[in-house]
């Protein structure tokens, strides 16, 4: 056997010897991203009572993928996702989504649209529009108080999804004092946050997604697999729910 | 009886508002590695204090001198030419924010980010935004130093006059306004809506507090400055600071941030110059006042030279930081975001920086404004070493 015949079995070799990486794996997120306080009430009980779990997002733009991305947006991934981890309990992810609004419009209807929909959980997505807009942060602080109030008087729990991380226009949209004002009230509401600025901000500096570059090889559609994916384990985490094992994990 | 007015220019202040401005510049650059080398991140003050501060400070040495040998309206009217070049040099800026948001906002394209192509919503009321720039009242992400400065500039007349005729009442009333701007929610208005990012009516205090300590405070704190308590103390807060700081980077450490603690100290509020970072910045200039002497021969080394420099050149060095932040940014996002070229542009920027200032220096000097220690042969011509 010449070398080259060599070289091809040890790449061989080196390949069938590396780690298998799980389908998720290249989702997967720092722990500070993944720990998150804040307790989730109904969720828990509609799931091993009732066997099924309603899920509403309410949110803006950036919780689609455009008019035709619904398919491949994190919502429907959400949907995928916690099928695939809770085989047994009915799963039905509806949203409420329009572009430019903001925090203050939307808790103005959340109470409206969390009795119609009775939805178990809502997952409230908001922030980028106030922080293009220059809203006062402290009326964008009130606004996130009144509205987890009002879904929670519907009777629903409530995840916050804080802004992406676009780095094209990080200088331009100053989105910290929005997303601290997040935190903190995600804190003092005992909310599950979960934080997509911090994620995605993980997925670009490691290297994972390639978030300033056109959309080339679809990564806005992988982002937001991704993105459902740790929604739902932040789900399962933070209702503290019985995982029936799935096929795919060892 | 006016105060003295020191007779030679500290270095010290150049140099510490020269280190200043690059960190300033190094934390406008998002996602930047060597910004982790910056003082925000290990406590609660950061470089817009410091900045602050000695710009207080020197204006009550430069303009102190004015009012002494020229008057009162001889030193207004130069104080407030000086806060239409900061308003000038601010507008400049704000057009070539300009420029670079309307590009950006033209070539976004991913499906991603729909929401954010929206930035440039700003822009179809042209007649309502331009305006309201001009008015600083709008005021884009990391444009808010100049505005506070260009206030705190056209309020500083009767402030300095007050100062050095009486500074204990001076400081007195700046206290008052800070505590008032505090109990009442003093603030000056923003668009489209809320307040500005740094409130004028708190962050005075520095201010006046710099031009106090220029006008014959700093030896008159001398002999408390001199207790080893005071020391054990600002060194204790700064371990505090610290500790506390490593809970916002290092997860790890958040569980040990006692509940009772957080609901004391957060916010930390930042648009009112929050009492915790206005005592960090104390306890860090007090520590440096006891470890640096005036008289320190490393200030004349050519080692530190690059920041002295720059600390006299210091608004040209600001907006020019302003704007290489912005270039370095459109670097790490066009061409490549990988730690070499963040390193490569923070460097790239301060190199810059110093360039552009021994430029605007040596040009001072050869024009016939001569710096450094000597007494300037018209009274009240020289800028005594930099600018205010």
């Amino acid at each position: 056997m010449n070398n080259r015949v060599w070289v091809r079995i040890a790449v061989a070799a080196a390949l069938v010897c590396l780690p298998v990486r799980a389908p998720g794996a290249v989702c997967d997120l720092p722990d500070y991203v993944t720990q998150v306080d804040g307790a989730l009430s109904r969720v828990p009980l509609a799931v091993e009572k009732e066997h099924k779990l309603r899920v509403l997002v309410v949110g803006t733009g950036s919780s689609a993928l455009g008019q035709e991305g619904a398919m491949s947006a994190y919502p429907a991934r959400l949907e995928a996702a916690l099928a695939a981890a809770l085989p047994k309990v009915a799963i039905a992810v509806s949203t409420d989504i329009k572009m430019r609004r903001t925090a203050v419009e939307m808790a103005a209807i959340m109470g409206k649209i969390a009795a119609n929909g009775k939805p178990d959980l809502v997952v409230w997505q908001t922030g980028t529009v106030d922080a293009i807009r220059g809203i006062d942060p402290d009326v964008f602080r009130d606004a996130l108080e009144a509205g987890i109030r009002a879904a929670r008087a519907a009777g629903a729990d409530v995840i916050l999804v804080n802004m992406q991380y676009s780095p094209r226009t990080e200088t331009m949209i100053a989105v910290q004092a929005y997303a601290d004002a997040m935190h903190s009230v995600a804190q003092q509401q005992d909310v599950p946050l979960f934080d997509r600025l911090a994620a995605m901000k993980h997925w670009s500096e490691s290297g994972i997604f390639d978030l300033a570059a056109p959309n080339r090889s679809r990564v806005a559609e992988k982002v937001h697999d991704c993105l459902g994916r740790a929604l739902a384990e932040l789900i399962v985490q933070s209702g503290k729910l019985d995982r029936t094992p799935s096929k795919d994990r060892p | 009886m006016p105060a003295p007015v020191a007779s030679e220019r500290d270095l010290r202040l150049d140099l510490f508002r020269g280190l200043a401005l690059w960190l300033i510049f190094l934390d406008h650059i998002p996602s930047n590695v060597v910004s982790w080398v910056t003082i925000r991140n290990y406590g609660f003050s950061d470089a817009t204090e410091i900045f602050v501060f000695i710009s207080g400070y020197t204006a009550a040495f430069v303009y102190g001198r004015a009012m002494q040998d020229r008057g009162f309206l001889i030193a207004a009217i130069r104080i407030l030419r000086r806060a239409w070049q900061v308003y000038v040099a601010h507008m400049f800026l704000f057009i070539i924010f300009m420029a670079e948001i309307a590009y950006v906002g033209a070539t976004l394209r991913n499906p991603l980010y729909a929401e954010e192509m929206n930035i440039l919503e700003f822009l179809q009321q042209p007649d309502v935004t331009l305006l309201q720039a001009l008015l600083l009242k709008f005021k884009p992400v990391n444009m808010d130093v100049l505005p506070l400065y260009i206030i705190l500039l056209i309020g500083f007349p009767p402030a300095l006059w007050l100062v050095r005729r009486a500074p204990q009442l001076a400081l007195a009333g700046s206290l008052t306004l800070y505590l008032l701007t505090w109990a009442l929610n003093w603030n000056l208005p923003a668009y489209p809506t809320g307040h500005w990012y740094f409130n004028p009516f708190a962050w005075q205090l520095l201010f006046v507090f710099g031009a106090w300590c220029a006008t014959g405070g700093a030896e008159r704190l001398w002999p408390v400055m001199r207790s080893k308590w005071l020391l054990a103390v600002a060194a204790a807060y700064l371990l505090f600071a610290f500790l506390v700081s490593l809970t916002w980077y290092l997860p790890v450490f958040a569980r040990f941030m006692p509940r009772w603690l957080s609901e004391l100290i957060y916010p930390i509020d930042k648009t009112n110059l929050d009492v915790l970072r206005f005592m960090h910045f104390l306890a860090l200039a007090f520590l440096v006042v006891r470890v640096l002497p005036r008289d320190w021969p490393g200030l004349n080394s050519p080692l530190l030279w690059p920041a002295i420099v720059c600390g006299q050149q210091s608004l040209a060095v600001f907006c020019l930081g302003v704007f290489l932040a912005f270039t370095s940014h459109f670097i790490l996002v066009e061409v490549s975001d990988r730690i070499p070229m963040q390193i490569l542009v923070s460097a790239a920027g301060i190199v810059i920086m110093v360039g552009v200032a021994s430029v605007l220096q040596w040009y001072k000097v050869v024009d016939g404004r001569r710096a450094g220690p000597k007494p300037p042969k018209k009274p009240g011509a020289g800028l005594a070493g930099g600018e205010a």
